[in-house]
């Protein structure tokens, strides 16, 4: 069988990743790109402890459910709003999205 | 080593090289992709788990619908990809850094736990995993609130959606 | 409604017109006027109820109608306050209420209501014409008084206090109305404030009063403390009487109820202008000549008399005082009977003669002449009201003619000024002369030789120098009546002005008809029993009415034809003098009786203004204000302002600067201002280093918590 640790760091090293690219990249769309890893990993986190503890409690799963939800809803806002930043600035670069500074 | 564990291996390191590639990939669209790849990574992950409701959904929701939003958004901005040139700011080492040091923390911490190495119980094969979600998602004693607010949720933000990204000329 | 509550609500609209006009009708002359007449109506309506009321009760003097309520909490008892209708109080109601409402009436006449707003009038002087067109020609009219609402509002307030003495059965409420005319006589004297004369003359009757209202007080007070009353029906109970009566006041050998009477009768000189507080009223004639009819004629004088004759059964206690009010009287009359002589201002004449006949008055108190002078009382307020309205007439009708010439300098009221008047102004003239020959005591006609016979008949009876002195008064009053009447009317127009002159409006001429009905025809009610021929025809129903006022009801003096025939011939013999006399005089110097003595008032003025004015500037100016203000309490300022200062400059320079300014609100500041300086450079707008900010200080919180709390 495979422990629960190790499952554990599998979804700590996808969210650090999705974190790497949230922190690291320059583009909107792969900020939001790593913005899913990083549920994923939450999800994976869910579902591995939904498993691994009383099985006839669902709860885990039904997390899981909810943060599925969640997570198009922010992709469809977020995407939403870097098409409308994409028309107003003509750009998608996050460094140059820095009007609101000193 | 049993069959099981080589098998989660062999899954995970490939989820975690296509999300490596993810953010690190100068091509967008390639990105997309790549994002695609570690999502059925995660929904085989989620199928080793018994949770097959989640794989399911995983496939469907994300890969069939979110991962096509990506792929039409990255198309919609295309004109400004700049898929040339640095892909990571000035800073992405420090963001490197960060990433490692959560990592290092967030394994330190799971080592630490006493719970981290119980072992999973075998599935009770008279159990219907994907009937009792189903329950406990409309069951006035579970989740049907919740349930609803995530409705609400998702509706609002569909709206919201359409009007921020509406083009107005 | 019962008696008693009419009784209550007569003075009440005089009152309520005064607030109405202050506070609302100020902006409109019609609307005042009609509300302040509306009001004198009103309480001459409720007058002539309670009169006739008064009249149908048999032995109304033991039987008056009262009514009174608690007041005041005295310990225990109340003070209680009322009102109170005996035959007095009901005679004094109707004269007072007659008088008041045609003064209203004439008022309206005389501020020139309904004529235009004048071309440079200001408010506080008299009004000095308007130029109107017609009939392509410019010319002058008089011009409506500026200040005409404030006027009706300061006579409603007046005639308030009037009644509320009238009625009142106590003497606090009687001194209350007695200090609210003290006040509208104050605010009406000087009407026309700008001018300085009038200013001085308000002061003047305002302070001259007071000096005798002190004394009215202190007798008051004197009055409680010995009886704890001061209801005339507690005040006049035989033991009360008795008791003030026995017990010696300690000063100069007056009884309490000598000295306490004193006390009054000096309020009463100082409201009835007698010697030696005789001087304020004169110089009243500053005011309007409506006020002047109000005031010096049918009301605030007579208020004097009315109180000393109200309180007669306690003044006549003390044969004393009764002197003293009898020579002051006697001497008053025949004082202000010399000056009238001399004057030349047809409203001083009759100001010094109603001096004087107020002395008569007065004197026949002293003389216990109670009836008489009752009776004297009343004939006088109405002739002397119409006499004064009638001047008013005169002058105002000079006044047209001033206007018609354009030379201002002449004064309307000079009676060299005039005559001949009996042709432009026949109403005037005609209510003059029966004003005037009331005065002069013109026999059997007239009101005021009833009356004046009276008194000079109990003159005769009780007191032989009073005789003689009011006497040569009589005669005297004759006189000088005459010759006002002779340059006024008679004669030839002494100017062009006079030639100018014009009969008033009928808002003037009617009061005047009316009161001189009643200055002919009161006398009747009071004609002797056994005088020869009309004695008995009408019964002497006075005498049995106010006689019936006082306990024990008066004796009529016996007839004598000595005093009547005095009084015929003192009367017939000074009009036809005063005619002969002045026939033919043209200017004051043919006036042979211009003596400077008399011109100048026996110099009581100078004397009073050496005596006691200008020591009294000088002890102000020099040691009030020279010594005390400017040396000692300037001093002491002197002495704080630099120390107090002092203290600020230190405060301020040597904490509030550096401490407060520097340290605390400038340092504040500062360090504010340098750490935003420093700190605004993390503010770079870029998402991605805020969110690696905010993952660091997560990390080292988490960090801190796990290894420093949670694993303790």
């Amino acid at each position: 069988m495979v422990p629960l640790s190790w499952y554990l760091i599998f979804s700590a090293a996808l969210f650090s990743i999705g974190l790497f690219g949230v922190l690291s990249r320059r583009n909107l769309i792969a900020i939001l790109l790593g913005i899913e890893l990083m549920l994923n990993s939450v999800n994976v986190n869910l579902a591995a402890f939904w498993r691994y503890g009383d099985v006839t409690n669902i709860t885990g799963q039904v997390f899981a459910v909810i943060v599925f939800a969640v997570a198009a809803a922010e992709v469809s806002v977020g995407l939403a709003l870097v098409i409308s930043v994409y028309r107003k600035r003509n750009t998608v670069i996050a460094d140059e999205i820095d009007m609101l500074k000193f | 080593m049993t069959v099981d564990q080589i098998i989660f291996l062999v899954i995970a390191a490939g989820t975690l090289i296509a999300a490596f590639r993810v953010v690190t990939t100068g091509n967008l669209i390639h990105a997309a992709f790549w994002l695609i790849a570690a999502l059925f990574g995660v929904a085989a992950i989620f199928a080793i788990l018994h949770a097959s409701f989640l794989a399911v959904v995983q496939v469907v929701v994300y890969i069939g619908a979110i991962s096509m939003l990506f792929i039409f958004a990255v198309m919609l901005t295309r004109k400004d990809m700049r898929d040339q040139g640095p892909q990571l700011n000035r800073n992405w080492g420090f963001g490197a850094f960060l990433a490692a040091l959560a990592f290092a923390g967030l394994v330190f911490l799971v080592h630490g736990w006493s719970g981290v190495a119980k072992t999973a119980s075998a599935f009770p094969s008279d159990f219907d995993a994907v009937g009792a979600l189903g329950n406990a998602l409309v069951s006035p004693d579970a989740y049907v609130l919740p349930f609803e607010v995530a409705s609400v949720l998702l509706v609002a933000a569909l709206i919201g959606a359409v009007y921020v990204a509406y083009n107005r000329k | 409604m019962s008696t008693e509550t009419i009784i209550w609500l007569i003075p009440l609209p005089p009152a309520l017109a005064f607030f109405l006009i202050v506070l609302f009708t100020n902006r409109n002359k019609a609307l005042s006027h009609t509300i302040a007449i509306g009001a004198a109506l009103l309480s001459w309506l409720g007058s002539m109820i309670v009169f006739a009321r008064a009249l149908g009760v048999e032995r109304l003097g033991e039987r008056p109608f009262t009514s009174s309520i608690n007041w005041l909490a005295t310990g225990d008892t109340w003070f209680k306050i009322g009102v109170l209708v005996d035959p007095l109080t009901a005679l004094t109601l109707f004269f007072v209420a007659w008088t008041v409402l045609m003064i209203f009436i004439y008022s309206v006449g005389y501020h020139n209501f309904g004529q235009p707003e004048g071309d440079h009038d200001h408010k506080g002087l008299p009004p000095h014409g308007a130029t109107v067109e017609e009939h392509g020609s410019k010319h002058v009219v008089p011009s409506v008084e500026p200040m005409y609402s404030r006027f009706f509002a300061f006579i409603g307030l007046f005639a308030f206090g009037m009644f509320t003495l009238v009625v009142s059965d106590n003497l606090l409420t009687l001194f209350v109305g007695w200090e609210i005319m003290g006040l509208c006589s104050y605010l009406l004297i000087g009407f026309w404030y700008g001018k300085k004369s009038a200013r001085d003359a308000a002061v003047k009757a305002f302070m001259t009063t007071r000096i005798g209202d002190v004394f009215m007080l202190l007798g008051i007070a004197y009055l409680y403390s010995v009886t704890g009353a001061l209801s005339f029906r507690e005040i006049f109970t035989e033991t009360t009487l008795h008791t003030l009566q026995i017990i010696p006041s300690g000063v100069l050998g007056f009884s309490t109820a000598g000295l306490i009477g004193l006390l009054l009768f000096i309020g009463t000189v100082g409201k009835s202008a007698q010697f030696p507080l005789h001087v304020w009223l004169p110089d009243a004639m500053e005011g309007p000549t409506p006020v002047s009819a109000m005031i010096h004629a049918a009301t605030m004088v007579s208020a004097g008399v009315y109180t000393v004759i109200r309180m007669f059964p306690l003044l006549s206690l003390d044969t004393q005082t009764m002197s003293v009010i009898a020579f002051i009287g006697a001497f008053t009359a025949l004082f202000a009977a010399t000056i009238a002589l001399a004057q030349n201002d047809i409203k001083r004449v009759l100001a010094y003669s109603t001096i004087s006949q107020l002395g008569f008055m007065i004197a026949a108190l002293g003389i216990g002449a109670y009836i008489a002078a009752v009776f004297h009382l009343i004939t006088h307020a109405f002739f002397k009201a119409l006499l004064f309205l009638g001047s008013g007439s005169v002058i105002h009708g000079m006044e047209h003619g001033v206007f018609h010439t354009g030379k201002h300098e002449v004064d309307p009221q000079d009676m060299f000024n005039m005559g001949g008047l009996k042709n432009k102004m026949p109403i005037t003239f005609w209510t003059f002369l029966i004003g005037g020959f009331a005065l002069s005591g013109f026999p059997i006609v007239t009101a005021g030789f009833w009356s004046k016979d009276e008194i000079l008949a109990d003159a005769f009876a009780h007191n032989l120098p009073v005789f003689l002195t009011l006497a040569v008064a009589a005669f005297l009053t004759a006189f000088y009546t005459m010759r006002q009447i002779t340059l006024t009317f008679l004669g030839e127009p002494r100017t062009e002005e006079a030639r100018h002159a014009h009969e008033t409006p009928w808002t003037m001429t009617i009061p005047l008809i009316i009161l001189s009905v009643f200055a002919i025809g009161f006398g009747w009610i009071g004609i002797p029993e056994h005088f020869p021929l009309l004695g008995g025809l009408v019964p002497n129903w006075l005498h049995e009415f106010v006689g019936g006022t006082l306990a024990e009801h008066p004796e009529a003096v016996e007839f004598s034809w000595t005093p009547l025939l005095t009084s015929l011939v003192v009367a017939l013999g000074g009009l036809g003098l005063g005619y002969l006399f002045y026939r033919n005089v043209n200017s004051p110097a043919e006036d042979k009786l211009q003596l400077g003595f008399l011109k100048n008032k026996y110099y009581v003025d100078e004397i009073y203004n050496a005596v006691f004015v200008k020591p009294a500037i000088w002890f102000a100016d020099k040691v009030v204000y020279q010594i005390m203000d400017k040396g000692f309490i300037d001093g002491i300022l002197h002495l704080f302002g630099p120390g107090t200062q002092g203290i600020g400059d230190g405060i301020r320079n040597y904490f509030d600067l550096p401490f407060i300014n520097r340290f605390l609100g400038d340092g504040s500041a500062n360090v504010t201002y340098f750490s935003g300086e420093k700190l605004r450079v993390i503010q770079t707008g870029r998402i991605q280093q805020y969110l690696m900010l905010a993952l660091i200080l997560f990390l080292a919180i988490g960090a801190i918590l796990y290894f420093f709390v949670f694993s303790v």
